[in-house]
């Protein structure tokens, strides 16, 4: 894989992951890009076209488009079970999640994309196992989480 | 992190983008503050203001600080903390040098610090920067961790995927030499979880390096039948949606695809036997209604298609996957559709499984029309393309033609290309043809390119059976009120020749067609105007009662005195040619046009190139060459057959033409002795040297393949002809060609286009001065088995040499102008052949160089000047050569501006002589 977008339906990009070196510049351009190649597709479409030369696999759940750009000797269905499986483990984490869970932990949703695909490629393909690590990981969290000053208990730092 | 919470919402709730930067700014300035500030900030409060860096610079503005403060999180020693540090890393490298040092510090720290969290950590930094930088620093310790006995399973699965990064990026510094068996044994690992990790890496070493993982063959096949073989429910988490582990076996089906069939018999058995497992199982009923199940189960399916494909030997599976793949062309998924429509275009290229293809053409025929997606409507036409042959073709073509009207006019280009190339290959009669290009004008003029109407106007001039009928039926074609310029085009050039084969019916009389061309000249463009000129005056020849009237139409203010300096050049010499010559110079003048030279369909080369440079399958282009010699009376080979000259006789069958027996069934006996004739790994390069001094030649030959090559070069540009040559009575499956540039120094276009030959022609331009040349891949199957040859393209700097004069004055004025050290460049050497001062001449003028003459005061030795020309500057460079005819030895001096250019012009030189 080459890389995974994810934005709204107003073309919003939520989450990017880059597998392959590339400018900031370039990155902008091919997210620009593909979100709005994907935005025109209609719903019976098929989830699979060609850019460049690429394929670009994607799926739409709710008001989100998981997008990924494979090679093109890549599988197109088990990518797009590659999609599916990320959501769910985000909707496992989160427990049903929605946009904004995406928006306001996306560092989390970055932690899970990497304990799932690394490189671009799928590192466990198990659920049980992928949530386990972000559950130790957490647990680390809690522990070292401590109350703060009272400015940053109201978030004003 | 409150703070970060309550950021991201005040962003949220910005009502404009103005709102949004002016709340970035205030947030940019007070973290700036409180970096800079006297108080030493507490890990926590680091932490948020990283992260909250990092939103900003994903919403995409800039972030020009923050970096020392992410590398310091990466030594925290809570979790949290470093990991932030290490997102941020990940996402926002920066490539100061400074920087990299530290974090790779901090990288090397957590790999040494035996907490898998935090190995995991810093492997997942890596294999997300995967810099050169962090190649040489960890390639080397990655694969240990990777194998060693006591490391976790998922610390090993990072550092599998990490190591594959790093490959991608270094492969020179990512070297498995003793770990390789150990990595391949990973296939065996009782966790799923390492073993889908590894097969990814393993994949990847043995794309480059097939003959060292070969082993893995038989283990991905064990692996294969234990997953296919089990039950739903044995591969516990692993099963995903009732199919047991969907994402391995997709990537063992792929791993197999690296490799030939497998050799041993029960191996093959095996991975025959599951291959068909899942043929069978496609057909049961599924064990859920949900789209994931039928998703993955039909990815393994497809992938395994693809393997069935890939071998081309078992005609009984290709005719399965053929059927199954019908089936889905009528599914109610739109994807699965598009994936068979995908899939049967391969299939129709195995001369097993056409046929079975070519059974479905209605219903592709049917998609071509019906499919709301447009993505899928253009497979179809591929797949229409792919399974057409003598028997389909005017089924198929008309087809084509008529979707043609319709089309999306994304795709209306290479729609009107393959109908010409379709309706080329296939013409058993010419006026179908005709007709077919005719009409491909009329429907879709603005897509035809010139190359299609200068094929037809080519095929009727050397085709003396369909003129009459051409001429008739382009008449016609004009009658229309609106016709489109490309037809005018055809209709002047065909009448112009041709026109007197239908002057005898009153309704087509010479002034009738005169009259008709010239009423849609003033719609014309200036070269289609300029095109009709030179049809009036053949029309004067050929019918001299038009003379008068023509003569009038040259004659008026209106050509005359154009205003475009072709047209009236064209008005004013017809016109004195028509006055003043005798009625036999005229006809002499302007007899017929002779027969173009039998040469490939121009066509053919565009469409390829419109498929994208990169790996080109030589076969298919091959089979063009068949059908369209055939198409041109067969026979004669004119034009290009200095194309050959290079490649002696045998080679004249270039990649043993179809006509031969069918190529598996006769891989004969010979071909089991050469199998291994390529198996010596590594880059080839006894032939490179050879073109130092010369630029055409045999650059390699053994018992199957010969390659010829010939080039030109101007200035930082050059052009390269490779010719293919197969020894062999029987085809090469799957002929591919990659050529890749080290340090990207030079640019390679690789498209191949159809000469009289197979041959592929790469553009070269040199950038800037390089040491290492351009590496040609060669793959392709003989005999069931695969073939993989690297050669070393003999593209070297002195190719782009402008030689320069100059007298002896300037040439040691210029020489004493080079003094630095490390501008010049010495050899002594032995001479490896006779001294003759002639073959010594020839070889420094192949160089490149200018030879000048009466410059050394010593007659015996010989100095050149010259100019090499990159793009990104000239490097000037001076030689000096001095035989010592007595010792056998020479003394060769190069100065040039630029130091790596004198020492590599040096290293080329010193195996010449």
């Amino acid at each position: 894989m080459q890389f995974m977008l994810l934005f709204s339906r107003q073309g919003k990009l939520r989450l990017q992951k880059w597998y392959v070196p590339l400018s900031d510049t370039q990155k902008k351009k091919i997210s620009r890009e593909v979100i709005q190649i994907v935005l025109a597709r209609k719903p019976k479409m098929c989830s699979f076209l060609e850019w460049r030369d690429l394929k670009i696999v994607y799926k739409r759940y709710a008001s989100l488009y998981f997008c990924c750009a494979v090679e093109d000797q890549e599988n197109e269905l088990i990518t797009l079970e590659i999609i599916h499986r990320y959501v769910e483990l985000l909707d496992k984490y989160f427990g049903s999640v929605c946009e904004l869970d995406i928006i306001f932990n996306f560092e989390k949703a970055y932690y899970i994309l990497d304990e799932f695909i690394l490189g671009g490629e799928a590192q466990e393909t198990s659920k049980k196992n992928v949530l386990k690590a972000i559950e130790q990981a957490d647990m680390l969290q809690e522990e070292a989480e401590t109350p703060r000053s009272v400015l940053e208990e109201i978030g004003l730092t | 992190m409150r703070g970060l919470a309550v950021f991201i919402s005040d962003i949220r709730n910005c009502k404009s983008k103005e709102a949004e930067i002016k709340r970035i700014n205030k947030e940019l300035a007070n973290i700036r503050s409180k970096f800079k500030g006297d108080k030493a900030l507490d890990g926590y409060s680091k932490k948020k203001y990283v992260c909250k860096l990092l939103f900003i610079f994903l919403l995409g503005h800039d972030i020009d600080f923050g970096h020392m403060e992410a590398v310091n999180l990466l030594s925290s020693n809570k979790y949290t903390e470093k990991q932030i540090g290490y997102l941020f890393i990940s996402v926002l490298v920066n490539s100061n040098s400074e920087l990299i040092r530290l974090i790779n510090n901090a990288i090397k720290n957590d790999l040494s610090s035996r907490n898998p969290t935090f190995m995991c950590l810093a492997l997942h930094c890596i294999a997300n920067v995967g810099s050169r930088e962090m190649a040489e620093a960890f390639a080397g310790e990655i694969p240990r961790i990777l194998v060693a006995g006591d490391t976790m399973d998922s610390v090993k699965q990072s550092a599998a995927l990490c190591l594959l990064r790093l490959y991608k990026t270094s492969p020179d510094l990512v070297l498995m030499g003793e770990w390789t068996s150990r990595v391949v044994h990973l296939l065996n690992d009782q966790h799923m979880g390492v073993v889908t990790a590894a097969i990814s890496l393993i994949t990847c070493l043995s794309q480059k390096n097939p003959d060292e993982f070969k082993t893995c063959v038989s283990l991905a096949v064990s692996r294969l039948s234990r997953i296919v073989s089990s039950a739903s429910t044995d591969l516990q988490d692993y099963t995903y949606y009732f199919v047991p582990a969907p994402w391995l076996s997709c990537k063992l089906l792929r791993l197999l695809q690296c490799y030939p069939p497998p050799e041993d018999g029960a191996v093959k058995g095996r991975l025959v036997e599951c291959l068909e497992t899942i043929l069978n199982k496609a057909q049961e009923p599924p064990k859920s209604k949900k789209v994931q199940h039928s998703n993955a189960k039909n990815a393994i399916l497809f992938e395994a298609i693809s393997l069935i494909i890939h071998y081309d030997s078992e005609p009984n599976l290709l005719v399965r996957a053929c059927n199954q793949l019908g089936q889905f062309l009528q599914h109610r998924e739109t994807n699965l559709r598009y994936l068979a429509l995908e899939s049967m275009c391969t299939l129709a290229s195995s001369e097993f499984s056409h046929e079975a293809v070519k059974t479905h053409i209605e219903t592709v025929i049917n998609a071509l029309k019906t499919e709301r997606d447009v993505s899928v409507r253009q497979r179809a036409a591929d797949l229409l393309y792919a399974m057409c042959d003598r028997s389909n073709a005017k089924q198929i073509v008309a087809e084509m033609l008529s979707y043609l009207e319709t089309a999306d006019y994304s795709i209306r280009e290479e729609m009107v290309l393959k109908v010409a190339i379709l309706a080329e290959k296939y013409a058993v009669d010419y006026s179908w043809y005709v007709d077919t290009i005719l009409n491909l004008i009329r429907i879709a003029g603005d897509y035809v390119s010139e190359e299609v109407w200068y094929r037809v106007i080519q095929i009727v001039i050397n085709r003396d059976d369909v003129q009459g009928y051409a001429a008739k039926t382009v008449f016609e074609a004009l009658q229309a009120p609106a016709c489109h310029e490309n037809m005018v085009k055809v209709g002047g050039y065909i009448l112009g020749e041709f026109g007197n084969l239908i002057a005898g019916d009153p309704r087509s009389s010479p002034l009738v067609q005169f009259n008709l061309l010239h009423s849609k000249f003033h719609l014309c463009s200036v070269p289609t105007r300029a095109l009709l000129l030179s049809a009036y005056i053949k029309f004067i020849n050929l019918f001299p009662e038009t003379k008068s009237t023509i003569q009038e139409v040259l004659r008026s203010d209106s050509q005359i005195r154009n205003s475009d300096v072709e047209l009236q050049q064209r008005a004013v010499e017809y016109l004195k040619l028509s006055s003043i010559a005798s009625t036999d110079v005229l006809a002499t003048v302007l007899e017929e046009m002779p027969p173009f030279p039998e040469r490939e369909s121009s066509i053919l080369a565009k469409l390829k190139k419109k498929k994208g440079p990169g790996a080109v399958s030589v076969n298919e282009l091959e089979e063009g060459k068949r059908e369209g010699g055939e198409l041109n009376g067969g026979g004669e080979r004119g034009g290009d057959s200095s194309a050959i000259a290079s490649t002696p006789s045998p080679s004249a069958d270039l990649l043993g033409l179809r006509a031969g027996p069918p190529v598996t069934a006769a891989a004969p006996s010979a071909g089991s002795l050469l199998v291994d004739v390529f198996s010596e790994a590594g880059v080839n390069d006894d032939g490179f040297l050879r073109f130092v001094c010369k630029n055409n030649g045999v650059l390699f030959e053994n018992q199957l393949l010969q390659i010829g090559i010939k080039s030109e070069y101007r200035q930082n540009l050059g052009r390269m002809y490779l010719f293919y040559g197969n020894k062999t009575s029987v085809q090469f499956v799957t002929f591919t060609t990659t050529v890749t540039c080290p340090g990207d120094t030079l640019v390679l276009e690789p498209l191949i286009e159809g000469g009289a030959q197979v041959q592929q022609v790469i553009n070269i331009e040199c950038l800037t001065d390089f040491s290492d040349a351009p590496l040609l891949n060669i793959k392709f199957r003989y005999g069931g088995a695969l073939q993989n040859l690297t050669l070393k393209l003999p593209v070297t700097i002195n190719k782009f040499f402008q030689p320069t004069e100059m007298a002896s004055h300037d040439f040691f004025q210029r020489w004493k102008q080079l003094s630095l050290p490390q501008q010049e460049a010495q050899k002594i050497f032995k001479a490896n052949h006779a001294m003759d001062t002639e073959v010594l001449k020839a070889k420094l003028l192949g160089l490149g160089m200018a030879l000048l003459e009466n410059v050394d005061p010593n007659p015996e030795n010989f100095v050149c000047a010259g100019v090499i020309q990159t793009k990104a500057q000239q490097v000037g460079s001076l030689l000096r050569l001095e035989p010592n005819a007595q010792a056998q030895m020479y003394r060769l001096t190069v100065r040039s501006s630029k130091d790596t250019v004198s020492k590599r012009l040096c290293e080329l030189l010193a195996e010449q002589f």
